[in-house]
């Protein structure tokens, strides 16, 4: 594939999540891929980090953020605020990495299938979700219009192994927030306190319009299970999604309502697709007004 | 790529389909699934499912239908119309989401297909008998191959002279015979495929295939060797879903406008006939498990008939009539004078009875001939792996009729023969005695045995949300003397039903032309949701908490006890 210059301006401005700061300790300095374009990040030994175009002799400085764990940084001009994700600072919390996957498939894709509650039992059986338990409840959506973010509110699944202490499964309540075009939370009640939430993170970095680095972790009240498990457990997880969203065709998301066949379970999604197309992104989507791009692309 | 969208072209080998398999082919960039079902019927989808996009070839097999991997949604055999949605078990897929399918035809032991046939797989001369070669994939456009064939000799082999431009015939040394045919798989790949004129077995077919092997390979290396300039890669186009897929469904008409013929018509016990019907011209809509049709009979007579059909069998519809020497006349005039061969009216069939598929073990009660639903829906658990038990309370000369659709799962079915009304109620008091979490029962027979199922379960704890029944008639007594207002929320339509008229009448006067099949308050067809107004229900359809929702209706029984009700049409 050759590689074309990034021009959409709503996907310029944002900020994107380059590495997370664990990984960047042991480098001096890593270079990846953003919209196309190669960039390199170094730490310095008084702890400052750098990002620029690694074209670029000069190395002008890209804007950075520390935030969540990640190192952001972007090709335009993002705004002063990266969305507010106030439970990673509580105290009582462990923040674990659980790792950066390469896909090859659209950002909005694997949004998607982070906020799809339908396959947990035919991709995570007898993990997420088990067969014949596969209804998919009402739940409300919302977005939100001081923050600009979607809610998916009052989501509800069946759960074959709802907690490591039960072995019966239970319904498990679930809230969904997407508080950026390319990043997705999910709040799930804590086997350990069931008054608190434990928070999953989906962070999506567009390598291209087709290719992503989704860096995923958790956010958790658990003290006991280590480090090492509870990568495992997500990396097996992921490694399900993976297949699937890599046969998924076409790999940008189509914005276009007739371009596939929505349920009521698939809500949250259309919300989504809306909500990208009123920003008017155009990287990494079909938009829904160029049918041209759909018929022959 | 304007190549011929007329011309046949190969897209498999029919041993690339082994049993259950599904295998990803590809012509003009298009991708095909291609699976043989179980009934030896090879389907040529759009490799992509309606829902999500995903590829059907990473989905399965199922032997009848094809489950995608994403979110399962399955897809009968033939028609490709979705027959089940996972995530909302209660809600029979309403709309018709069907999948594109392509014309296939099987011929010299390849898989062919074409967008827009004119005739069949043209006849390759000499080739009465043959061994099929291994396909060989080659890097380099299909103009390019073909320049390639008909330009250069093949060592050891003479190129014959022939009209057919698309298969090059070539006579060995030894006087047999090679045809070469190219598939364009994509822009810039081809796919070399070739018969040989003898069919071969054993270490003869192994030299055979060998040769041809190094020699199709040397065919191969030599064009991609010549680096011609590739072509600009298109992806092909894809199909918008019909507008009434991205919006409200929308009413579909009722018509019986679906025309059979009757291919069978078998005495499974005195009273019991088995009809098969066939379709004259059109495949068949998709049905889902417990759905059932009307039939209009010779003397304007219109009945109600359950499918019997397990899951993908979409090339018939079978249905089981019990023969009432004393009924109201249909059964009578299908015994006497329908016979094989004659041509019926259909409708289209109505999906009001779901086989919620989201339990953990299902309970089925059948009471004489309401089994017919229940046959369906056995069919379908089975073939998911379902777990459920089946019991027919019947008369003993019936006992038999239905052996042969038990027969995959004769350990799930007990029968129970000419038991007393209190015999059956302690039958039914100890099977339904210990409910379960995600288990269902569903009920189909008499009305008294219905009630009685329903009250028994509800006396044992069951919720009610989970028995689910079909009555046959409503034997319920129906007033009409209300007048009251209708106010179509959709349609932005205001009526007046006056008494002695129903709502579904008044509707269908005022051309809003809803289906209804029964028009007794039984089957479901007609239901309409309501936004306002309190509803006089009088079907035997709806259960007490859906009666109690006040947010649906049968039009065809059910009335006003507000001044004005707004539907949702
Ligand atoms: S993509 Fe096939 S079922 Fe959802
Ligand atoms: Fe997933």
């Amino acid at each position: 594939m050759h590689a074309e210059i990034c021009e959409d301006t709503v996907i310029l401005n944002q900020w994107h999540p380059i590495s997370s700061t664990d990984d960047l300790k042991n480098h001096k300095q890593i270079t990846t891929m953003l919209l196309e374009e190669k960039i390199t990040c170094k730490k310095n030994s008084n702890g400052k980090y750098f990002v620029w175009k690694s074209i670029d002799i000069k190395k002008k400085l890209l804007p950075i953020k520390i935030a969540y764990g990640y190192l952001w940084t972007s090709l335009g001009t993002p705004p002063t605020d990266l969305f507010s994700f106030p439970e990673f600072y509580e105290i009582d919390r462990r923040n674990v990495a659980t790792g950066v996957f390469g896909v090859n498939i659209s950002a909005g894709r694997t949004i998607e299938n982070f906020l799809d509650m339908g396959h947990f039992p035919f991709v995570h059986t007898g993990v997420l979700g088990e067969e014949p338990h596969t209804e998919v409840k009402e739940y409300d959506v919302s977005i939100c219009e001081t923050n600009d973010e979607i809610l998916a509110t009052k989501c509800q699944f069946y759960q074959p192994q709802a907690a490591v202490i039960s072995s019966k499964g239970a319904e498990v309540d679930y809230i969904y927030r997407i508080p950026h075009i390319n990043c997705a939370i999910l709040y799930k009640s804590s086997p350990v306190d069931k008054k608190r939430q434990d928070a999953i993170i989906i962070f999506v970095q567009p390598v291209s319009q087709e290719i992503v680095r989704a860096h995923t972790g958790m956010c958790i009240i658990d003290d006991k299970s280590a480090d090492k498990d509870i990568r495992l457990f997500q990396q097996t997880i992921f490694g399900q999604d993976k297949p699937i969203l890599e046969n998924q065709f076409p790999k940008k998301l189509p914005l276009d309502s007739r371009a596939e066949t929505p349920i009521r379970a698939d809500k949250s999604s259309i919300a989504y697709r809306r909500w990208l197309s009123q920003k008017g992104l155009t990287y990494g989507v079909i938009p829904s007004e160029d049918n041209n791009l759909f018929e022959v692309m | 790529m304007k190549l011929a969208l007329s011309k046949w072209f190969p897209v498999a080998s029919i041993s690339d389909l082994p049993y259950r398999h599904i295998f990803q082919g590809q012509l003009l960039g298009r991708e095909y699934a291609i699976w043989k079902a179980d009934d030896g019927n090879i389907n040529i989808w759009e490799n992509r499912c309606l829902h999500r996009g995903v590829r059907l070839s990473i989905g399965t097999n199922e032997g009848f239908e094809l489950k995608c991997q994403y979110h399962g949604w399955r897809y009968a055999n033939r028609t490709a119309g979705c027959t089940y949605i996972p995530a909302h078990p209660a809600d029979a897929p309403a709309r018709t989401i069907c999948n594109n399918t392509y014309t296939c035809q099987e011929k010299y032991g390849m898989v062919w297909t074409c967008e827009t046939p004119i005739g069949d797989v043209p006849d390759i001369k000499g080739f009465k008998s043959f061994t099929v070669l291994r396909p060989i994939p080659i890097n380099s456009a299909y103009k390019n191959v073909r320049n390639f064939l008909s330009s250069k000799e093949i060592p050891d082999h003479h190129m014959l002279r022939s009209k057919q431009t698309e298969f090059w015939r070539f006579k060995t040394n030894a006087g047999n015979l090679l045809s070469l045919v190219i598939q364009p798989q994509s822009g810039n790949i081809s796919i070399l495929r070739g018969i040989y004129n003898l069919k071969t077995t054993g270490t003869e077919k192994l030299r055979v295939l060998k040769y041809y092997n190094s020699l199709m390979t040397k065919l191969r290396d030599e064009i991609e060797s010549q680096h011609l300039p590739k072509l600009h890669e298109r992806n092909p186009k894809i199909s918008k879903l019909a507008d009434d897929l991205s919006q409200f469904p929308t009413l579909s008409d009722q018509k019986h406008n679906l025309r059979v013929s009757v291919s069978e018509k078998v005495k499974l016990s005195d009273n019991i006939v088995k009809l098969k019907l066939k379709s004259i011209k059109k495949q068949l809509p998709t049905f889902h498990a417990g759905a059932h049709i009307d039939i209009v009979l010779q003397n304007g007579l219109i009945r109600q008939y359950s499918l019997t059909n397990g899951p993908g069998e979409t090339d018939h519809y079978c249905i089981a009539v019990k023969i009432e020497k004393h009924g109201g006349g249909g059964s009578k005039i299908i015994s006497e004078n329908i016979s094989v061969g004659d041509i019926m009216a259909i409708s289209a069939p109505h999906n009001s009875f779901p086989l919620l598929r989201n339990s953990t073990h299902i309970i089925f009660l059948a009471g004489g001939i309401g089994i017919t639903p229940m046959l369906s829906m056995a069919k379908a658990m089975h073939s998911m792996r379902q777990s459920f038990e089946l019991h027919h309370f019947t008369k003993s000369n019936d006992k038999e009729a239905f052996s042969h659709d038990f027969a995959s799962f004769t350990n799930k079915v007990i029968t129970y023969n000419d038991l007393s009304i209190n015999q059956s109620l302690t039958t039914i008091k100890s099977l339904l005695k210990k409910p379960k979490f995600s288990n269902k029962i569903y009920v189909c027979g008499p009305g008294e045995m219905i009630q009685n199922a329903i009250k028994i379960g509800l006396e044992f704890g069951w919720n009610e949300s989970d028995i689910h029944y079909e009555y046959f008639k409503n034997e319920n007594e129906i007033h009409k003397n209300s007048t009251f207002k209708i106010d179509l929320a959709r349609s932005a339509m205001s009526l007046e039903v006056p008494s002695g008229k129903s709502v579904l009448q008044i509707l269908k006067e005022n051309g809003v032309n809803l289906v209804s099949s029964c028009e007794q308050g039984a089957c479901g067809t007609c239901k309409v949701r309501v936004i306002e107004g309190k509803i006089d229900h009088q079907d035997v359809f709806l259960n007490s908490l859906e009666k109690e929702g006040q947010n649906i209706m049968l039009t065809c029984v059910s009335r006003a006890k507000s001044k004005r009700l707004i539907l949702d049409i």
